[in-house]
């Protein structure tokens, strides 16, 4: 059976299975990411989607006793696949985490930390490069005048944005995002989910999280899983107002979780 | 009891009406009084200790007064007490340090950098880890006969500066080693994710973001370990130093003599020219100001960078 490339797919899930240690963790996962869209992940803690999202860029093998099987097609590739190197696939796919993590280092340094290890050296594309991270990600009219300072003077919500912008600068195809806004306050997390819905345009967003009001109002797609398992995928204004499967109503509705 | 001066007697009883937990008054004074009690001792153990740091400083101090001139920090070594000198000596212990630096700070710092980055989590990394902190404690003495084996008679280094320098890293090598691990144990984890969420290898996180937060902490049990190396007698002593060298080293393949070795010889001599005695007190005047100055540093270092993240 040929496999026809659907240059609208990014990510092709095919029977994914993985295991921590002797714990199943994710079971016959089957999904599709699609370009230019926002999809979200939900479902209750301890669900599987926090691992889900980080075996889409390899992260998970930082924790050694993961096992996998099946196949994650990145551009018709599979990414467990020998000639796939994984730093490759992490400058394509770049990565925003729970908790806000820039270096102890400058505004500047931070941003430009991706493109300086991928080698870029000209000053003048340093800036340009520094400039639209910045601006794509919203931060730039607030720091523009304090480049050379710590990042960590910046608040959370900054700090966060930083961060997606440190991840623009690497210019990917894919964000993943893990919870981006869950140390956050409600206003920072308004800026962020706006943030989200204009970076649509040029990227393609996948976004853990907990909030269902959030996957209703950012994403276009929803994957809902439990215990490991994907109960429901489809689009989110489906999944949000008529579900297929019990368990998906039960959840959105609030009776569990 | 205070409550007993504000309360009247039905309050008082309305207060202690539920409690299982009757106030039984002398308990209460004889916790206290333990407590006391226990913070005189305590006091005292660090009193005791004062008293004979205060006394050895006052000895060494008294004797050395008129010996300890620039002249005694310029001069070479002589027989005649007055006019001698330890040139040669902080010579030797300058050379000495300028093998035992680079060699343990760049082998220190790439096993903990092993250790802790790329090493597996396996049972036989820990036995590893764990066996390197135990060498840490091993006596010098025995690392001296280690440096004198191999170092001195396989490698025919004799008693030359190299194989002293050599044998003192060895000796606190684990030490480096142990508070490396420590400093990039903690380097959060998020960083490093962050590093590698970009598509960077291990060593550019390592060198780029692990290495610069962890800096000052290998910094600091760096320093602490050269300044117990500056201090170390018994492994030179084993390697075989000369009791009496005249010349000034010149070359790491050159004999020496150090500052704590000095000191040993002059205390062991004593009894046949009471003079050195004071040229003893001097030296360990001029060995402790060392030592005293480099953990200074590394204190200060410490305190520098104590970040939050």
């Amino acid at each position: 059976m040929s496999q026809l490339y659907d240059n609208k797919t990014v990510y092709d899930v095919r029977d994914l299975n993985l295991w921590y240690g002797n714990d199943q963790a994710l079971k016959n996962i089957n999904m599709k990411i699609n370009k230019n869209e926002v999809t979200a992940i939900i479902g209750p803690s301890g669900c599987g989607k926090s691992t889900f999202i980080k075996t889409l860029n390899r992260m998970i093998e930082n924790i050694p006793s993961v096992r996998t099987e099946g196949e994650i097609l990145y551009h018709g590739i599979n990414i467990f696949d020998k000639i796939m190197r994984v730093e490759e696939l992490r400058t394509r796919v770049g990565m925003v985490f729970q908790k806000p993590n820039p270096f102890p280092k400058s505004i500047y340094e931070n941003v430009l930390y991706g493109p300086k290890i991928h080698g870029v050296k000209d000053k003048a594309s340093l800036e340009e490069i520094l400039e639209t991270s910045l601006k794509s990600a919203a931060l730039w009219d607030e720091v523009k005048d304090r480049l050379h300072d710590n990042a960590y003077g910046l608040s959370g919500g900054q700090q966060q944005r930083l961060c997606i912008a440190r991840a623009l600068a690497v210019q990917p195809d894919v964000i993943l995002m893990d919870e981006p806004t869950s140390a956050l306050d409600p206003i920072a997390t308004a800026k962020i989910e706006e943030l989200i819905d204009s970076l649509k345009a040029d990227y393609s967003i996948s976004i853990v999280t907990h909030s269902m009001q959030q996957a209703g109002r950012i994403s276009d797609k929803t994957a809902f899983f439990l215990m490991g398992e994907l109960v429901e995928f489809g689009n989110t204004e489906v999944i949000f107002s008529n579900p297929r499967d019990k368990r998906t109503e039960d959840y959105i509705t609030g009776r569990f979780g | 009891m205070i409550l007993e001066q504000t309360l009247n007697k039905n309050e008082m009883k309305d207060l202690e009406r539920n409690s299982k937990v009757q106030i039984d008054k002398k308990r209460i004074e004889r916790r206290i009084l333990i407590n006391k009690i226990a913070k005189v001792i305590f006091s005292l153990s660090l009193v005791f200790a004062l008293i004979v740091l205060a006394i050895l400083l006052y000895r060494i101090g008294s004797q050395s007064i008129g010996w300890l001139n620039g002249g005694f920090l310029t001069r070479n070594l002589s027989i005649f007490p007055e006019k001698a000198g330890i040139k040669g000596a902080i010579i030797g212990s300058v050379m000495l340090m300028m093998i035992v630096i680079p060699v343990t700070f760049l082998v220190g710092v790439s096993t903990a950098i092993y250790l802790e980055e790329y090493a597996s989590k396996s049972k036989i990394q820990d036995f590893i880890r764990i066996n390197i902190s135990n060498l840490a404690s091993v006596p010098s003495v025995i690392f001296g006969l280690l440096g004198l084996a191999f170092f001195g008679r396989l490698l025919n280094l004799g008693s030359s500066i190299l194989a002293g320098g050599l044998t003192l890293s060895l000796l606190v090598r684990p030490i480096v080693v142990v508070s490396s691990q420590e400093a990039i144990k903690a380097v959060p984890n998020f960083l490093r994710e962050a590093s590698y969420g970009m598509g960077a290898s291990k060593w550019t996180t390592i060198r780029k973001v692990v290495l610069p937060v962890a800096i000052p902490g290998i910094l600091t049990g760096a320093i602490l370990s050269i300044s117990r190396a500056i201090g170390e007698t018994a492994p030179l002593v084993v390697l075989g130093i000369p009791a009496l060298i005249m010349k000034v080293p010149t070359s790491i393949m050159d004999d020496f003599t150090a500052l704590p070795i000095q000191i040993y010889y002059w205390t062991l001599d004593t009894v046949l020219t009471p003079e050195y005695a004071n040229l003893a007190a001097a030296t360990i005047i001029v060995l402790l100001v060392t030592l005293f100055l480099m953990n200074a540093i590394a204190i200060i270092i410490r305190n520098k960078s104590q970040k939050s993240y």
